[in-house]
């Protein structure tokens, strides 16, 4: 049988309408809004103006927030990637029989909500709780000092909710190098130390690569560890884009930030991945 | 080769030139939880020698090996280089070199690198230089900026083989370095490796299962079986003189036959042999009385037709019957089945001297004397055998 012109496209079919249905036609739909006439209301309705305007308001009005989530997004992201990697590294290289069961620790957090983890963790870093109780005691924290609303907590709740996504990679890419390279390392005069900075470190980079942009593009655009542990001075991108579109009723503004958002965090993991190579992962 | 290339190479070997140490193994133990992979092995290798431990899988050849290049802590025993014991040694202070059984070549870094991670660990000057050097001597200059997974199986090996010669070890290890190669592959480089431990005069060790192998590169082999060392020698001594049973049958074949010393005369020591009298020279029986096995290689029984005048005279005997006949070109395999129930091996070469003989021919089949062996009796006949696959 001849197999037709056109078969790839056939098959490819499914894909693309998946794409259109989640990605192609929510996006337009953003996009179109980013563009509206900022004069529209829930009233008067809206109209698509090609108000480009938009986007140079927006940043005026909230290059801070925007600033502020990038900058929490790159701290957690590299907190996640020390802590992540030691886990990672300890579970796939060291736990031996134990190693199922931590992984499966990694992943338990994922059992319980979301919110219901973040507002747990607004009651343990509370200003009666034990965390800054001790802090005091130890004289690391001032006796009106606190943790809640500050920059610490936010950062700390990105770090909690996103480290199992660098965990996971890490491990992954980990637990595949072969043994005898670093055996290999040592008989070639590396010390255990030079043998991880020349073999094992680079070796995991795909792990590394996946697990930074995994944990710092949904950490840029968080909301809910800011909302519930920081105060207005710690509101994020995220918080000002759901204020706007919920309370404001300012879509043209939430669109237009949105927009800007995709467009920055797209921009930076494009230089990233040219530059740290990822022949790797794909 | 070019000629510049050339002048490379020798000077990578006339860098390696150096004087070695002995290496030696006392009471070398390893235990493991459920077994004892090495036994108390006493071992001294000669510096500059390429010695071979040759044994089974399983055998601890293997473990051995590992111990000496640090990658495995003994139980009890000492290593010692020269006069300095090492033990206890990091693996990473030792100047011993491992070349691995699947390279553990670096594929995150090019050939050159590879070659050049040990000179660079150590801070060495000028390793740019030497790696060229090195790559000529492999024959792989061209390649130097290629990544290990895009070289065939043989290049990969070559590479291993210049990352850890360049470090210029007292002691290369190489762990079965060739048994990843297809047949024909594995013939050329057994050649070559041979060479350049000629060129370079290190002492190589070499562990493999494969006893051919083993005899075309070795100066000294040890065969090693469940943690001990059976018998240690030249190729030729052990395939002569084997000691043990394992030895006769896992180094080549051999065709051994239940016998009772009858008499010790001087340097000869006669057997009856389901009756019939062979005698064997003293330093090749191992056994003074009683039982034993009398050991003869295939390629040392003739066969003749019945009435046929014999080559070697000797020892003789009649009454075989050609049961098979495998005729694999250079030579032919006939299987003899004996008056008292067991098949000898005979390999002949086809010198075209007469027809090769049809199954069912009888036979007398005969040895020189000095080609038999004696082995007790209460060693297993079976040991060592290597299983046709």
């Amino acid at each position: 049988m001849r197999r037709g012109r056109f078969t790839g496209y056939w098959l490819m079919l499914p894909a693309g309408l998946w794409l259109a249905l989640f990605f192609v036609i929510p996006f337009y739909s953003l996009l179109a809004t980013s563009l509206f006439d900022p004069e529209g209301s829930v009233l008067t309705g809206y109209d698509v103006d090609y108000h480009f305007a938009n986007f140079v308001d927006a940043l005026q009005q909230f290059w801070e927030p925007l600033v502020r989530s990038l900058w929490y997004a790159a701290v957690a992201t590299a907190i996640c990637l020390v802590l992540g990697y030691v886990l990672a590294y300890a579970i796939a290289l060291k736990a031996g029989k134990w190693r199922t069961l931590l992984l499966v620790l990694v992943i338990a957090p994922f059992f319980t909500s979301f919110l219901v983890r973040t507002l747990s963790w607004k009651l343990i870093l509370a200003d009666d709780g034990f965390v800054v109780d001790t802090l005091q005691f130890l004289q690391l924290l001032g006796d009106d000092g606190r943790l809640l609303a500050t920059p610490v907590a936010v950062i700390a709740g990105l770090v909690y909710n996103f480290l199992p996504f660098m965990v996971l990679p890490l491990y992954a890419s980990l637990e595949k190098i072969d043994g005898r390279l670093i055996e290999a390392a040592g008989d070639l005069y590396a010390s255990p130390t030079r043998g991880f900075l020349k073999v094992t470190l680079p070796l995991s980079k795909p792990g590394v690569v996946a697990g930074t942009l995994l944990t710092f593009i949904p950490a840029a655009g968080d909301y809910i560890n800011a909302a519930l542990l920081g105060s207005p001075n710690q509101r994020m991108v995220g918080n000002v884009i759901q204020n706007l579109f919920t309370s404001t009723g300012d879509y043209a503004a939430a669109g237009a930030l949105s927009v800007i958002l995709m467009a920055i965090i797209v921009a930076m993991v494009m230089v990233y991945i040219r530059t740290a190579g990822t022949e790797e992962l794909v | 080769m070019s000629l510049a290339a050339d002048g490379a190479a020798h000077r990578a070997s006339d860098r390696l030139q150096g004087e070695g140490r002995s290496l030696r193994l006392t009471a070398l133990t390893k235990e493991f939880a459920t077994f004892t992979a090495v036994r108390s092995l006493d071992l001294e290798i000669p510096a500059g020698t390429f010695f071979a431990l040759l044994g089974p899988s399983g055998c601890g050849k293997t473990t051995t090996l590992r111990m000496v290049a640090g990658l495995d802590t003994p139980t009890s025993g000492t290593i010692h280089l020269g006069a300095d014991e090492i033990t206890y040694e990091k693996p990473y202070r030792r100047p011993v070199n491992t070349v691995f059984q699947n390279y553990a070549l670096f594929p995150h870094l090019d050939i050159h690198e590879n070659v050049a991670f040990g000179l660079r660990r150590r801070k060495v000057k000028d390793v740019d230089k030497q790696v060229q050097e090195m790559l000529a001597l492999v024959e792989l200059e061209a390649q130097a900026r290629k990544k290990p997974p895009q070289m065939s199986g043989g290049q990969q090996q070559r590479v291993a083989l210049a990352r850890a010669l360049i470090n210029r070890p007292e002691v290369l290890l190489l762990d079965e370095p060739l048994g990843a190669l297809d047949l024909k592959l594995r013939r050329g480089m057994q050649i070559e490796l041979k060479r350049i431990q000629t060129e370079v005069g290190l002492t190589f060790v070499h562990v493999t299962h494969d006893q051919e192998e083993a005899m075309t590169m070795a100066d000294t082999i040890a065969v090693m079986n469940s943690g001990v060392i059976e018998q240690m020698g030249s190729p030729a001594e052990l395939y002569e003189n084997p000691r043990t049973t394992f030895v006769a049958n896992f180094l080549g074949q051999s065709n051994l036959i239940a016998g009772a010393v009858s008499s010790t005369d001087g340097d000869v020591v006669r057997v009856d042999m389901h009756g019939t009298q062979v005698s064997i020279l003293a330093d090749r029986a191992h056994v003074r009385s009683g039982d034993g096995w009398v050991g003869i290689r295939p390629e040392k029984v003739l066969v003749e037709p019945l009435g046929e005048p014999l080559d070697a005279p000797g020892n003789h005997l009649t009454g075989g019957v050609i049961t098979d006949v495998s005729f694999v070109g250079v030579s032919t395999q006939y299987l003899v089945m004996m008056p008292w129930g067991q098949e000898l091996m005979s390999f002949e070469q086809n010198t075209g001297r007469r027809p090769v003989l049809a199954t069912g021919t009888k036979v007398d089949v005969s040895w020189r004397p000095e080609f038999a062996f004696l082995l007790p009796a209460s060693q297993d006949v079976n040991a060592g055998v290597v299983e046709e696959s």
